[in-house]
């Protein structure tokens, strides 16, 4: 029987009570995989021998009656940019082709502690910059709904995997929507933890005071799960929150918001988004007043001045973040034949290793941070996320969480906006207030759009550290949908491969 | 508005370190105008009186111990390395011609 398409509290439970094995489970999705991915190409990598072997040691614990974490023989896909010792990871550029980790990163310590089994490594936007997963040097990601379209990004391999059933679990990063905006279009669940929430040791780094890896899953519960098993304080990232993790299990299960004030963000909808995505996002609203809550307006007018901010701000660090890719420790190293320096051979390497969108980032980056024009630009960038953290300071005064459409479209077909840098960045304009105040951001899908039937993410914004509200909003809106839907999302999407 | 010359970018792509060829610096010159068009207007926002925001968290000097611990092992740490001699990075003449 197959246990490809339930969730993975259920896939948990299963292997819990017996009913099959995690060697078995793993190799269902490894046939999953084989099936569809010649077309989805969610994934870069396959670590069939550490995934088998890690599935054949969780069954003997499991056999010798050791007590298993929640989540144990669980299979996961992990999105490249994370760092896993022995295991190819290239954060989807040429910089990084063939290149072994020494070492694992937090969040893959903390999966193993939790005995979740990593099948491969997805596909992403370059070193995270993207939002269609077309930036990845190793060729796009197609969305499980419409192969001809993204399946949004960075994180779009991760995304692409969940719905295309190749893994009940994925962990993904997000500077700036690159976990929530995959999960809108391709009808999955996808959340950035308060930043500081899930260690960046081992995260390879885009922009740092605005990246976070967090769980992606089908529902929200087993995100919840994901979430507690990557969360936590790491002595070796000095960003990270010294504090206990948020109770977002317990949260997920509390399907109730009686008495939640939810405030709906008047600058994040309106003009520039799809009417369905209006129109799914207001009947989920709807949804959630149906469960008692009350719905309030808010206004964070310096919303407006976020996009632009951002786009600032991340290319300033990424610029000096990508300095490391020098050819001189590691990674591609082009040119040298002995006859030139090693600034040459730098500047050759940096060439060939990296693609168009990472080059003008490091560019517009190098550039905000140039003396005569920092102030101008990253300076006022700087001012624009206090204003953006006071709007969000006096929003959560009026609201216990916030709301708004993920993204302002529906997934787009590929090769759309390749050529137009502006009007790609538009996709992240509802999920880049939350990466600039440090928040934390869920979407959830909310259904399809009526005139392309394409899925549409609802995203919940909770303040700092109180991620247990975006869980327990997230699973009351997801079960009265379910409810109203009679089964889940998933079961509309198109069939792939030969089931 | 702010414009950004070619010959600017240039600059740019030599301190950034990437070796771009005249086709590439055209063309991205015309996308670099187009984007900063986008996001000059943070500076309407950037009044005086606000204090600029780096970082999200309210933490600082977030130190540890000076006691050393173990990391990587000297074959771990140079296992990416293109090249390698006597346990070091081999690389290529820094001072070369000009």
């Amino acid at each position: 029987m197959s246990f490809i398409f339930k969730s993975a509290s259920e896939q948990a439970q299963a292997l819990h009570k017996g009913e099959i094995s995690s060697l078995e489970l793993v190799n269902q999705h490894y046939a999953r995989i084989e099936e569809v991915d010649a077309d989805v190409h969610a994934f870069l990598h396959l670590d069939k021998e550490g995934a088998l072997a890690q599935a054949a040691a969780v069954d003997a614990k499991r056999k010798a009656g050791e007590k298993l974490s929640p989540l144990a023989g669980v299979p996961l896909a992990l999105k490249d940019v994370m760092a896993q010792k022995g295991v190819p990871t290239t954060c989807g550029s040429k910089m990084l082709e063939g290149w072994r980790p020494p070492y694992d990163s937090t969040v893959v310590t903390n999966l193993k502690k939790n005995d979740i089994v990593i099948l491969g490594k997805t596909n992403m936007d370059e070193f995270a910059m993207g939002s269609s997963t077309e930036n990845s040097a190793y060729g796009p990601t197609h969305n499980p709904w419409d192969l001809s379209r993204i399946p949004g990004g960075s994180g779009g391999g991760s995304s692409a995997a969940l719905a295309a059933f190749e893994a009940p679990l994925a962990i993904g990063t997000d500077t700036g929507g690159s976990i929530r905006q995959p999960a809108a279009v391709t009808g999955t669940v996808g959340v950035k933890p308060t930043y500081g929430g899930v260690s960046r040791f081992g995260l390879i780094a885009f922009s740092s005071s605005l990246d976070q890896a967090g769980p992606c899953a089908r529902t929200v519960l087993d995100a919840a799960l994901l979430h507690e098993a990557i969360a936590g304080h790491d002595e070796r990232d000095s960003t990270s929150i010294n504090q206990p993790v948020p109770q977002v299990v317990a949260a997920a299960k509390k399907l109730d918001v009686k008495g939640l004030k939810i405030g709906v963000v008047k600058e994040l909808q309106g003009e520039g988004y799809q009417a369905g995505v209006l129109q799914r996002f207001n009947e989920s609203v709807e949804e959630l007043v149906k469960a008692g809550a009350e719905v309030v307006e808010v206004s964070c007018p310096n919303f407006t001045y976020a996009l632009p901010a951002y786009y600032l701000i991340a290319p300033s660090e990424c610029s000096s973040n990508l300095a490391r890719f020098d050819s001189m420790r590691y990674g591609l190293r082009v040119g040298d034949d002995g006859s030139r320096s090693a600034e040459e051979v730098m500047n050759l390497t940096r060439q060939a290793g990296f693609g168009r969108e990472v080059k003008r980032r490091i560019i517009l980056g190098t550039y905000a941070l140039s003396s005569g024009y920092y102030d101008a630009y990253y300076g006022s960038a700087q001012k624009v996320r206090t204003l953006i953290m006071r709007d969000y300071a006096a929003a959560f005064g009026k609201a216990d969480v916030l709301v708004s459409p993920t993204a302002p479209t529906t997934a787009f077909k590929i090769g759309d906006k390749v050529d137009d840098p502006v009007a790609m960045y538009l996709n992240d304009i509802a999920t880049i207030p939350v990466n600039l105040a440090g928040i934390g951001g869920m979407s959830l899908p909310a259904g399809l759009a009526p005139e392309d039937n394409l899925p549409v993410g609802f995203q919940i914004m909770a303040p700092a550290m109180k991620d247990d509200l975006m869980y327990q909003v997230g699973a009351t809106l997801e079960a009265a949908l379910i409810d109203k839907w009679g089964g889940n999302l998933m079961s509309l999407a198109p069939k792939l491969g030969a089931r | 508005m702010s414009a950004i010359s070619r010959d600017e970018v240039a600059h740019l792509a030599r301190l950034a370190r990437i070796e771009m060829n005249d086709a590439e610096l055209d063309h991205l010159s015309a996308e670099m105008q187009v984007i900063l068009n986008a996001v000059d207007r943070v500076q309407e926002a950037a009044k005086a009186d606000v204090p600029p925001t780096s970082h999200p968290l309210p933490l600082q000097n977030v130190f540890r111990p000076d006691v050393i611990r173990p990391s990587l092992t000297p074959s771990e740490a140079l296992s990416g390395a293109p090249a390698q001699e006597e346990q070091r990075f081999k690389v290529p003449q820094i001072l070369g011609e000009e």
